[in-house]
């Protein structure tokens, strides 16, 4: 059983850089149960973790846009914002260089996916990490999905990278805990900052939780940017997480949070 | 239009602050090793947020030059509403109002592949 935790989680720079302009009570409930998620990922006994991340421009630009991409370094730098904004302490970040190369090796197998051997954290990474694994202490393997300039990647690849990571964690010796972290309907960084689709963020998410792929998959990106904004393209993150785990799913916490930009969410998978 | 070069240009003032600070120190000599419009300069020269906004800037990149220059994150915001008011609807890039450029067609391409694929 190498893959041995599996789970979601909401990003966003505002819920840290924001923190002290939200509602201190769904807040720390929030923070809580990202600070949870963390303990049941160590309690999973992971040696290695995956998150599966959509970057915003820090890494990947339209110079040379990957579909996909996979970090292979023994360590990573972060946060690439200035982290007096972003207010999180500049850290080297873990990495395993050799565990990526195994793990990009067998993902190569199904999905085209780029390695890079440098890769600056931005706060797709960071946030997650500073609630999740405060001290840094457990090795990082990133993963990219292009969310942010088009074309993008269907969601049924998005489905297929999230297979491929779980052969890719089935074929080696070591527990591996996988994260996908991104918004779901959110418009972030523009005039419509803030504004949250509840409704079509539930609906997504039952759908998540029930491990209903065929209704995961069926949402056009015209659809997306209509009901869920740029930011929910960054779907695709909760979609490769949902084909890696193969279970059904269980919600933490999922809350609007509108000054963070994004509801936020934390759920979990059953690995099976 | 060469929004590809304005981002590109506010890409790497996120990401390198040696080129950041020759910025700081002198826009123009940082502005001419980049091939943008006399629009699209000049919108970065005087810190036009809300133009840079309407001409197409992704937001996951504008947020950041915003934020290099000092700029609260609720002045931000209404820079990119004044903007839009003043120069009317975004131009080009994913905001693009019309709908969102590119992306219908993208689409209907894979829908047509699912269809073809299920027929076949
Ligand atoms: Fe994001």
């Amino acid at each position: 059983m190498p893959l041995v935790y599996a789970g979601v989680c909401s990003h966003g720079p505002g819920i840290t850089a924001r923190s002290d302009q939200a509602d201190p009570d769904t807040r720390d409930r929030f923070y809580g149960a990202l600070r949870a998620m963390g303990d049941e990922i160590r309690a999973s006994g992971a040696e290695l973790l995956v998150v599966v991340a959509a970057e915003h421009f820090a890494n990947f630009f339209m110079n040379n846009m990957p579909a996909f991409a996979m970090g292979m370094a023994d360590a990573y730098e972060g946060p690439i914002e200035d982290p007096d904004w972003l207010k999180i302490a500049p850290v080297k970040v873990p990495g395993d260089a050799e565990a990526s190369h195994s793990l990009i090796s067998s993902v190569l197998e199904s999905v085209d996916v780029a390695y890079a051997e440098e890769w600056k954290f931005d706060h797709g990474i960071m946030v997650p990490l500073h609630f999740l694994t405060p001290a840094y202490d457990l090795p990082v393997v990133p993963c990219n999905i292009n969310c942010q300039g088009p074309p993008l990647t269907p969601l049924y690849r998005a489905w297929a990278f999230g297979e491929a990571l779980r052969s890719a964690c089935d074929s080696t010796p070591r527990n591996i805990a996988l994260v996908g972290t991104g918004g779901i309907s959110h418009w972030p960084a523009t005039p419509d900052s803030g504004k949250i689709n509840e409704p079509w963020d539930r609906t997504f998410m039952d759908r998540w939780v029930a491990q209903d792929k065929e209704a995961l998959l069926s949402y056009s990106d015209a659809d997306i940017y209509r009901d869920a904004g740029q930011g929910g393209f960054e779907i695709r993150t909760y979609i490769a997480a949902a084909a890696a785990a193969g279970g059904m799913g269980k919600i933490a916490f999922l809350e609007p949070i509108p000054i963070f930009a994004t509801m936020g969410v934390v759920a979990s998978k059953a690995v099976t | 239009m060469s929004l590809y070069e304005t981002q590109k240009l506010l890409y790497h003032l996120n990401r390198e602050p040696k080129l950041k600070a020759s910025f700081l120190e002198d826009h123009d000599a940082v502005l001419q090793e980049y091939s943008l419009t006399e629009e699209e300069a000049g919108a970065v020269r005087d810190h036009d947020i809300g133009l840079l906004y309407v001409l197409g800037v992704n937001g996951q990149i504008l947020m950041h030059f915003a934020a290099m220059l000092g700029i609260a994150w609720g002045d931000y915001l209404q820079l990119m509403r004044d903007g839009v008011e003043r120069h009317g609807p975004v131009r080009a890039g994913v905001y693009k109002l019309s709908g969102y450029e590119g992306v219908d067609a993208h689409d209907r391409a894979l829908r047509e592949k699912r269809n073809q694929k299920a027929k076949g």
